[in-house]
């Protein structure tokens, strides 16, 4: 009879720590969701005359994939964003993020380009606007130009078809 | 053992002793201060447990240098503050706001320390009442003590017969 009070912390203390267990702190939950999408002007990697913002593509779903050729998750993520392009969805617009510029046009090049276009951020500064803090990332922008969902990470292909495919089928 | 010992010294030496070590020339001393306060309570988010002073990724001098030219501009702390929580999060404060998220961090301490406090009071008021003296209680105590007084001048002067 004694035993059952601190039997009973000591349960609720199991229960609480398994469920922190099962959460990963390194998913920080975006406030830009449901926000505008911060506003840039950058050149684009390939073309570094022209420039691109995010209001070029207002009334358009399309997809912010930040990339570099440095990170390495971003190689296993490739062949799913790859994926998505193929589907023809919407415009995948990479955000060369804190990156040489030839190296990302190479990395494209051993790659291949899965990419509408790719804006060169070169000092990271859209990256902080948009609340980037660990290449890739990838971001869902509806035709209201809001922010719809954020991927933190590579994304997977059960990431593709459970997550991101979903939220497109709503907005487009 | 000598050359050992001044081989770790001249090592230490070519440890930074902090990673910030960016050469920065501030305005005046209060936003020098509101800088080196701002870094210290900001977290990199890369880099989780270190705060932007303490990180040397590539994201923390970054924001490290965001601080820096929005107090330089004339920006208060509350700027940049609310400037990081918009794209970060509250997460990026290691001082959490108080809000309906992160009451149960704030009061759960003391609520806890309040529960504790009122059981161990609740109990030692029982003990009292046990304890408490019966009726007549220090008379009995008064003629056991006095019993045992004149039994022990019994036996110790036994033992001064015997010698």
């Amino acid at each position: 009879m004694r035993f059952i009070l601190p039997l009973g912390i000591f349960g609720l203390l199991v229960v609480l720590l398994g469920l922190g267990l099962t959460m990963d702190p390194k998913k920080v939950p975006s406030p830009l969701i449901g926000k505008p999408a911060p506003a840039f002007n950058l050149p684009q990697l390939h073309n570094q005359q022209v420039s691109f913002a995010p209001e070029n593509f207002k009334g358009k779903v399309w997809i912010l994939n930040v990339w570099a050729s440095w990170c390495v998750s971003c190689r296993a993520e490739h062949k799913v964003i790859t994926k998505l392009a193929n589907m023809k969805l919407v415009d995948i617009v990479g955000l060369n993020y804190k990156d040489e510029p030839k190296d990302g046009q190479l990395w494209l090049q051993q790659f291949g380009n899965p990419y509408t276009l790719s804006a060169l951020d070169y000092e990271g500064r859209a990256g902080i606007d948009w609340g980037v803090y660990g290449v890739p990332e990838t971001f869902v922008i509806g035709k209201d130009g809001l922010i719809k969902y954020k991927h933190i990470g590579p994304v997977t292909d059960q990431a593709l078809v459970e997550e991101i495919l979903p939220v497109l089928k709503t907005l487009i | 053992m000598k050359l050992f010992y001044s081989l770790i010294f001249l090592l230490s030496l070519l440890m930074p002793a902090h990673a910030a070590i960016e050469a920065l020339k501030f305005k005046d001393a209060q936003t020098e201060e509101d800088y080196k306060e701002l870094i210290n309570e900001l977290r990199c988010l890369v880099c989780q447990n270190q705060n932007l002073a303490g990180s040397d990724a590539p994201l923390a001098k970054d924001l490290r240098e965001q601080t820096y030219n929005m107090l330089q501009k004339g920006m208060d702390r509350d700027d940049v503050v609310e400037y990081m929580v918009n794209r970060y999060g509250e997460f990026v404060l290691y001082r959490p706001l108080l809000n309906s998220n992160t009451f149960l961090l704030w009061i759960g301490p003391f609520a806890l320390l309040a529960i504790v406090l009122i059981v161990v009071m609740v109990r030692i008021k029982r003990m009292k009442t046990v304890e408490a003296p019966e009726e007549g209680g220090l008379e009995n105590a008064k003629h056991l003590l006095d019993d045992d007084m004149n039994t022990t001048a019994d036996s110790s002067a036994g033992k001064g017969d015997k010698k």
